[in-house]
């Protein structure tokens, strides 16, 4: 009987974990990108010797650092709510989950938080070199923290290297480098990263904007627009072919998040890309009231099979193949996975018993069969529930061509900011100036749909197909996961509109005379 | 080299490491012991300033080495990261809470048209600094006295109820505080922050008003200590403890089992004294010599002092996170741990540490290496919080 699932607390779990991950997604990608932005400038600074690349620096610098210390606050409750409202998941994935945590605590987190030290204490305390090397550490370890807990996000999402242990009743890691150079990792990684050095360029590019529209500031405008449009030129379209390279790894892996992506209900061989869309608000189909079909689209013809598998009539499977299962294309049905995950499951129980008992025939046969279909042991929990299997679609859909949309524009609006500045008529532009100013909000909405895509696209898993989200939680009263969600919710919009009226202070302030 | 260890040697290990990391972080909260000290040893917006700005530096650290405690916890011995972190809920979210607001309210402080005002930052310095190391060192209390937990890995075979751990309280974790020696802890943890928090203040701010009021300061601070930690201290020595037999697994419940501990492991009992003193010898050259180096003495202390408390913990056969609701369900170092190749490869990871410390150590001597002065303060080069 599903309705014993205690639904209510997996939702707030989730939502509890959400919020978390979505606050602290307001504030990482910014310093992760600033980090690298910071440190350009501060090199310019010491090959030239020009003060005001040092007032550029410094400003950009405090921006920096009100952003840093929420990312922190945010970051170590993340780490913590695994244990704390993911309990079974922490043991279930522990053995390798916890790995790369331990270790960017190790070596990362502590060069960043050192050499940050360093980075606003040690003007005119060590010499220039030391004080740059320490600032491009700093903009190094972060994106080292970030390369350890994306491999963890990427392991979830395509859990490799590992075998799962029927006495210890958890997954244990067999090869650590498969673990890290997965294709999932490897993706997950160079896409995020690439990403956030491209928000971090739009809002550089965005507030040196308003100075220009202010006729403030001049000089320092210019020439941290300069960086900021190089730089994001660079990341963005660095960001565009990892965002492929992710698609066809997706395609492969998880098909029904792909599938999720283009609203894709019934499959076919050379599929079109959905390049806009508005799904239908009525069900295509009365047995699956989550299945929907466009209400209107664009699309371009057999592209979406080229972008999976790089061949214009390749076979994507749909959302109802992957439900009902397609014998032509060797798909098998949820039903018959459900069936098979359910076998796993009471073998793991068999087996336990065995154990117990001593009985090694009956030990040697559930571990046949574990082993047999544990690539399917996540399905056994849908038993009563198979629509339970499905994402919601819409959110998916919309949230992938938000961030797609939005990727293409800013590779466009970058090379026009450089051709703007080129023909120097940058500070005369306002009405591109102004459009500066709003991609800033646009670069947030991007980067958000990135995450809500990849991990609304890929529920029911917290592990894809072996670990639903309702396996995985904590035994906690809803009410108490409620009241902490609460209290979260506040806390951190509090320090939001806090952060948030800090900053456009120091932005209105502007950068100090004479390089302090 | 690693892979050829036995796994009950990783465990072992790891279980030092724990300890270390745990050791540095209780010193490491003399950043909490001073937040709430700000008011009190600093009378003047400027002392108050320089006694902040002096915390300010070393924040990050502690909250890092906190960061990487649980991390390292998790990735060595997940078992107790599931049962205890989802169990007692209530403690660990408090704790949390306690240090989201400490991140920001040293940046945030003293910043222009900061929304809540100077005032509530400081109070949330206040706040993380008393809230953090009472429930800390309250939970640490429970590796001793045990919860009321269950914990059945066939759970997950019940696709309806598959939790493996379970509270056996509805307060989740909140009755941690009912039992007066978890408290204790709690209390000699808070008290000794504080401390810290004083003799690591008069070392790196040079104001005599400060260090007049801190050797007042220390009396109050330094005797609660002492009582807490001696009640807990002798109480613990006298108790019951969780052992198990190291064949079969079977936890029991033995007389004097932590006094045992210290006297199989005399290196753990040695290293315990030896951090007693250290602790003390701080405290009395700052009182009666007024010397301001009593850190030196105390910091390493208490590093050694916490560090066999945790050892005496977790090794010879001891259940490190007992269940009070069924002894066989209680952890050990040898069943919550990782595989052996995990801990192996942990372990190759672990020797990064030394680096770490190393630069860690390189990078402040070269922008810390003089006390704060008011006059710091004013100078416009540098960062001020």
């Amino acid at each position: 009987m599903t309705e014993n699932f205690d639904y209510s607390l997996i939702d707030w779990s989730r939502a509890q974990f959400a919020l978390t991950a979505m606050y602290h997604w307001i504030f990482v990608p910014l310093t992760l990108g600033l980090g690298f932005i910071v440190a350009i400038m501060e090199s310019i600074y010491v090959k030239t010797g020009d003060p005001d690349w040092k007032r550029i620096t410094k400003f950009w610098m405090t921006i920096f650092g009100i952003n840093f210390a929420i990312g922190v606050a945010t970051g170590i409750i993340l780490e913590f709510e695994f244990g704390t409202n993911w309990s079974n998941y922490s043991w279930f994935v522990g053995d390798i989950f916890g790995a790369p945590l331990a270790i960017e605590g190790i070596m990362a987190f502590f060069l960043e938080s050192t050499f940050i030290a360093v980075m606003f204490f040690g003007w005119n305390k060590v010499s220039k070199k030391f004080h740059l090397l320490s600032t491009w550490l700093v903009a190094f370890g972060a994106s080292l923290s970030a390369l350890w807990i994306l491999v963890a996000n990427a392991w979830m999402q395509m859990p490799v290297g590992m075998k799962f242990n029927p006495d210890t009743a958890r997954n244990e890691m067999e090869n650590f480098w498969e673990v890290l150079l997965s294709p999932m990792a490897v993706s997950k990684f160079t896409h995020t990263i690439s990403s956030s050095y491209l928000l971090a360029a739009i809002v550089v590019i965005g507030i040196s904007a308003w100075f220009l529209l202010k006729k403030r500031h001049l000089v320092f405008a210019k020439r941290s627009m300069v960086v900021a449009a190089v730089f994001g030129l660079i990341t963005s379209l660095f960001t565009i072919l990892t965002g492929d390279y992710s698609a066809k790894v997706i395609a492969k892996h998880q098909p029904m998040k792909f599938a999720a992506f283009e609203g894709l209900s019934v499959g076919m061989r050379g599929a079109p890309l959905v390049a806009l869309g508005i799904v239908s608000s009525s069900p295509d189909d009365p047995d699956n009231e989550n299945v929907k079909d466009f209400a209107f689209k664009i699309e371009i013809p057999n592209f979406l099979s080229y972008m999976a598998f790089q061949d214009f009539n390749a076979f994507i499977p749909g959302v109802k193949d992957l439900m009902e299962g397609n014998e032509e294309h060797g798909i098998m049905s949820a039903t018959e996975k459900i069936v098979r995950g359910r076998l796993a499951i009471d073998a793991l129980a068999e087996f336990k018993a065995a154990k117990k008992a001593g009985d090694e025939l009956k030990l040697a046969e559930a571990q046949q069969i574990l082993d047999e279909n544990f690539k399917y042991f996540g399905y056994g929990y849908f038993e009563n529930n198979p629509q339970g299997l499905l994402p919601n679609l819409p959110l998916t859909f919309y949230s992938f061509h938000i961030m797609v949309m939005l990727g293409f524009w800013f590779l466009v609006f970058f090379a026009l900011i450089l051709l703007l500045v080129y023909k120097n008529r940058i500070s005369t532009s306002r009405f591109w100036l102004k459009i500066a100013i709003i991609n800033i909000p646009l670069a947030y909405i991007a980067s958000q749909s990135g995450w809500i895509t990849a991990e609304m696209g890929r529920q029911p898993w917290v592990i894809q197909d072996l670990m639903p989200t309702m396996a995985a939680v904590s035994k906690l009263d809803s009410g108490a996961v409620i009241v902490t969600f609460i209290l979260f919710a506040l806390i951190f919009t509090s320090l939001l509109i806090a952060e948030l009226k800090i900053m456009f202070r120091q932005i209105k302030n502007g950068p100090k005379p004479g390089g302090n | 080299m690693f892979e050829t260890f036995t796994i009950l040697t990783l465990q072992q290990y790891w279980w030092i490491i724990i300890s270390i990391l745990a050791s540095l972080l209780v010193f490491l909260m003399f950043v909490q012991g001073g937040q709430t000290l700000i008011y009190t040893l600093g009378k003047t917006d400027t002392e108050r300033s320089m006694i902040v700005n002096t915390l300010g530096r070393k924040w990050e650290l502690t909250f890092t080495t906190l960061v990487t405690f649980g991390g390292a916890f998790f990735a060595s011995f997940p078992l107790f990261y599931s049962t205890s972190f989802g169990g007692a809920y209530w403690v660990w979210m408090a704790i949390l809470f306690a240090f989201i607001i400490q991140a920001i309210s040293y940046e945030y402080r003293s910043k222009p048209n900061n929304f809540l005002g100077k005032r509530t930052y400081e109070t949330f310095l206040f706040i993380n600094g008393a809230l953090a190391t009472i429930l800390i060192g309250t939970a640490v209390g429970t590796f001793f006295n045990g919860s009321m937990f269950s914990m059945d890995k066939l759970n997950l075979t019940n696709i309806y109820d598959s939790a493996i751990s379970r509270w056996e309280t509805p307060f989740h974790g909140l009755e941690a505080v009912l039992n007066p020696h978890n408290v204790a802890l709690g209390l000699a943890v808070f008290f000794l922050a504080r401390v810290l928090g004083i003799l690591y203040i008069v070392n790196s701010v040079k104001d005599e008003n400060i260090f007049n009021r801190g050797v007042k300061q220390m009396y109050y601070n330094a005797i609660p200590f002492l009582v807490f930690f001696l009640y807990f201290v002798i109480a613990l020595l006298f108790k019951d403890g969780f052992a198990y037999s190291p064949g079969t697994g079977e936890v029991f419940m033995e007389p004097l089992k932590y006094l045992h501990n210290f006297l199989q492991m005399p290196v753990v009992l040695l290293i315990f004294l030896a951090g007693v003193v250290l602790v003390l010898t701080g405290i009395a050259l700052f009182l009666f010599k007024k010397s301001n180096k009593g850190i030196w003495y105390t910091g390493p202390g208490t590093v050694l002092a916490v560090l066999a408390l945790f050892l005496i913990a977790g090794l010879n056969n001891t259940a490190f996170y007992p269940s009070t609701f069924n002894l066989q369900h209680s952890l050990t170092i040898e069943n919550s741990s990782s595989s052996h190749y995990t801990l192996t490869a942990m372990s190759y990871v672990s020797l990064f540490v030394p680096v770490v410390i190393a630069y860690i150590y390189w990078a402040w001597k070269s922008i810390n290496n003089k006390p704060i002065e008011a006059t710091e303060l004013n100078d416009d080069q540098t960062h001020v919080y």
